[in-house]
């Protein structure tokens, strides 16, 4: 209240970022790694909170949060939400975030028919039955994009995305320019 | 015959001549159902093409069928105006009668059912096509009786034949309608002139395109007439553009009917002026029924040598051929029809170089639509002074208009250029109007305050769509339909269009289920920045234009659709756990999922 105009000049705050892999394979945070040595310029401008790097469990107020994978079970709900509810830019990244990736390969079959497969049918595992503890989140019927959920701020496409599309992603935001992939970093495969 | 005879005689028929591959198709289709591979590949040995560029274009078609069809496949025509007279109960009872899903083959491969886009009878819908047949008007008892002939098995032609009656529906004549030339009088007077005079009659005449983009008939012509052939032989070629796809356009149909002797001759004064020996009618699949009878038409003109060789002794040589489509709306742009023409798929190329200097065959080519060769007639006969004399001073002459939708007399309607929306809609019988789509869904979306507006180049284009929406209807399921069409039209080509066209449907349907948002809104208008500037041709750059025309000025049948105001999920997440929940048995709280976002 009443700060005085002429305060100290702030320092800039640090970028908090929070990132998750929900239906994905990792691949594209091992991609992000692969920003090398720029991961030490990367963390004097931002801060890691829930993300695999920190195994922080629960997401607080973010800035920008990375979604790898796509949705093939409730929890993945759950945390696409719990993301969304906290970082002011929700990014999905990778193949399997924008469309399915190769998890949606299983669309074509109905959910039923793969379950009684695997647990009933399927020689070496059908005896135990489908299991049904509730601490296991419940497949989807399909396996969907993270956008037919919650509203998506940036996409970015790749399977993985290369580790320059990050740097770029993430050089742009923290400038405060809506980010722009260009020619040789847009790719889809 | 055996099959391979019969294909065998078709290829014969055609010179073994790739360039005709989608007559090829056509003709073998109409005898042996189907195309199967074996036939690809006897075609593709025959004609010298790469087995793969065969099926190509094979597979482009809807019309054509790469897997086995049902002995009666019927295509209930989808446009919007069908949907207002019922076509979606009927087909559903179809259906039913015959232990179908839609789409699907019956098990005994008796027959199929299913939609297709606008097959032009939208004045006397609801219309199917049986076995590529047109049948408009149909009714509860026609179906049944109809239903009943194809588990006997009769053949379709053998149904009753008052069944395949189109009307033409002409509700007022003007200059063209009303014309009263004899055959050949056009003509006569062109070749009178000489090509030079008669291209400057055509450019006193203003005369412009009829397809909806208006482009000067007499530059085009000029044009084509200045480009030099190519190659060892040189050619000039004159292609009456005849795909009216255009979902509620149907005035192509009835003038090709009653008014082919004015089209064709219309193309021979083109041909003359542009100087072609060479004309071709691109007659879209869905008039397949307009073969036969436009063929003894010209057949009628080459005995009374008005085509053929030394035409009315004047030394002008002169032949039409007709090409027919196979159920392809982008064949309508004028490089996909060409490519057509020549036996490939319709993909729009890319321009320049124009038609105009290198079209059919890599020869200047003059595309024009069949009511701006017809007009051409008028202009030849009576001269273009007199001509641009109708109309308003930067439209010129008259404009046939196919009304169809909310009105009492359906039809064809020929105005002098100028005439406002709401002449038309008193003309037609139309009460409590809230909208008219001018130029079918690519075209314009026009709401009650604007019907003072003309028809005309200067204020609203038209290819001559006029679907008339009362109060009673819903804009947003206008827009969905045409949005559904779009999706479907889509050649594939160019990734904007092509995924573009699907988002804009999806999103559509999404809405449509309830489970929209303003975000989906944004979506929308997103989406039709994006595709209006960067698709490869017309059809992607129009697609969205429904969907923004509603946005804007029916905005509340969107809105009242939406679920709230923030972010929804495309589909009912709880739902979605539905089957897991089923084979585990489970049904504690981490078995459901909450629709909105917990707090």
């Amino acid at each position: 209240m009443n700060a005085p105009m002429n305060a100290a000049p702030v320092t800039a705050k640090k970028l908090k970022v929070a990132t998750t892999s929900l239906a994905g394979c990792f691949g594209c945070h091992m991609s992000f790694l692969d920003i090398d040595e720029r991961i030490l310029k990367l963390l004097e401008l931002v801060e890691f909170d829930r993300s695999p790097i920190t195994d922080i469990k629960h997401c607080g107020p973010c800035d920008l949060g990375l979604i790898e994978g796509g949705l093939c079970n409730a929890e993945n709900v759950h945390v696409l939400r719990e993301f969304r509810k906290n970082c002011k830019i929700l990014v999905a990244v990778g193949a399997c975030a924008i469309n399915g990736g190769l998890p949606a390969q299983r669309n074509h079959l109905d959910l039923r028919d793969i379950l009684e497969e695997v647990y009933q049918t399927e020689y070496l595992l059908g005896r135990a039955g489908i299991p049904n503890d509730p601490e296991l989140p419940l497949p989807l019927n399909k396996v969907h994009p993270i956008h037919e959920v919650v509203k998506v701020d940036y996409f970015l496409p790749g399977c993985p995305p290369p580790a320059d599309a990050f740097w770029k992603l993430l050089t742009d935001l923290l400038a405060g320019r809506t980010p722009t992939l260009g020619h040789g970093l847009m790719h889809y495969d | 015959m055996s099959d391979t005879q019969i294909i065998d005689t078709v290829l014969a028929r055609n010179r073994h001549d790739g360039t005709r591959l989608v007559q090829i198709l056509r003709e073998i289709q109409e005898q042996l159902s189907w195309l199967s591979p074996a036939t690809l590949t006897h075609i593709a040995d025959r004609i010298g093409w790469p087995r793969a560029q065969v099926s190509g274009t094979a597979a482009f078609y809807s019309f054509f069928h790469t897997r086995q069809r049902g002995k009666y496949c019927v295509l209930w025509s989808d446009n919007i105006t069908d949907r207002m007279l019922g076509n979606a109960d009927l087909m559903d009872a179809m259906c039913k009668k015959l232990w179908l899903e839609p789409g699907r083959v019956s098990e005994d491969g008796l027959v199929s059912v299913n939609t297709t886009s606008c097959t032009g009878l939208c004045d006397q819908g609801p219309a199917v096509l049986v076995n590529y047949r047109a049948i408009p008007r149909m009714t509860q008892a026609r179906l049944g009786e109809m239903v009943g002939l194809i588990r006997e098995q009769k053949p379709v032609s053998e149904w009753p034949a008052e069944w395949f009656a189109v009307e033409d529906n002409i509700r007022r004549k003007d200059i063209l309608l009303g014309h009263e030339l004899k055959n050949g009088q056009a003509l006569n007077a062109a070749l009178e002139r000489g090509p030079q005079a008669m291209l400057a009659e055509v450019k006193a005449g203003r005369l412009r395109g009829r397809g909806g983009a208006g482009f000067s008939t007499g530059l085009k012509w000029e044009a084509c007439r200045k480009a030099a052939g190519h190659g060892p032989n040189p050619a000039h070629y004159v292609v009456c553009n005849a795909d009216e796809g255009e979902p509620g356009t149907f005035k192509d149909r009835v003038l090709l009917t009653s008014y082919a002797d004015l089209v064709f001759e219309g193309m021979s004064i083109a041909g003359s002026v542009v100087g072609a020996k060479k004309g071709l009618l691109y007659l879209r699949g869905e008039y397949r029924y307009l073969l036969e009878p436009l063929e003894s038409v010209l057949a009628a003109r080459r005995s009374a040598g008005l085509l053929g060789t030394n035409i009315l002794g004047k030394g002008f040589d002169f032949d039409i051929e007709i090409h027919l489509g196979a159920g392809a709306y982008v064949c309508g742009e004028e490089s996909a029809l060409i490519e057509s023409l020549e036996g490939k798929p319709g993909r729009p190329r890319i321009r320049p170089p124009f038609p105009v200097t290198r079209g059919y065959l890599e020869q200047p080519t003059t595309v024009n639509n069949v009511e701006t060769l017809a007009a051409s007639c008028l202009i030849a006969a009576q001269g273009g002074a007199w001509y641009a004399a109708h109309g308003t001073e930067k439209s010129a002459g008259s404009k046939l208009l196919s009304v169809s939708g909310d009105c009492e007399r359906p039809g064809i309607y020929e105005y002098a250029y100028g005439v406002t929306v709401r002449q038309v809609l008193e003309d037609c019988g139309a009460t409590d109007c809230q909208a008219v789509q001018v130029s079918g869904p690519s075209g314009i979306c026009v709401s009650a305050d604007e019907f003072n507006r003309r028809i005309a180049f200067e204020d609203l284009a038209t290819a001559g769509a006029f679907m008339v929406f009362d109060e009673t209807r819903d804009m947003f399921e206008v827009a969905r339909n045409f949005a559904q069409f779009f999706a479907h039209e889509s050649c594939g080509f160019c990734t904007p269009c092509r995924v573009g066209t699907t988002l804009v449907r999806n999103l559509m349907d999404k809405i449509a289920r309830g489970h929209g948002s303003p975000y989906d809104i944004n979506e929308l208008f997103k989406l039709h920045r994006l595709m209006q500037g960067a698709s490869h041709c017309g059809l992607g750059n129009s697609a969205c234009n429904p969907v923004f025309d509603t946005l804007n000025k029916f905005r509340p049948a969107y809105e009242r659709r939406l679920k709230s105001l923030d972010y929804e999920p495309a589909f009912d997440l709880d739902a979605a756990l539905s089957q897991a929940r089923q084979m585990t048995g489970r049904d504690d709280a981490g078995a459901h999922l909450s629709n909105e976002a917990e707090a």
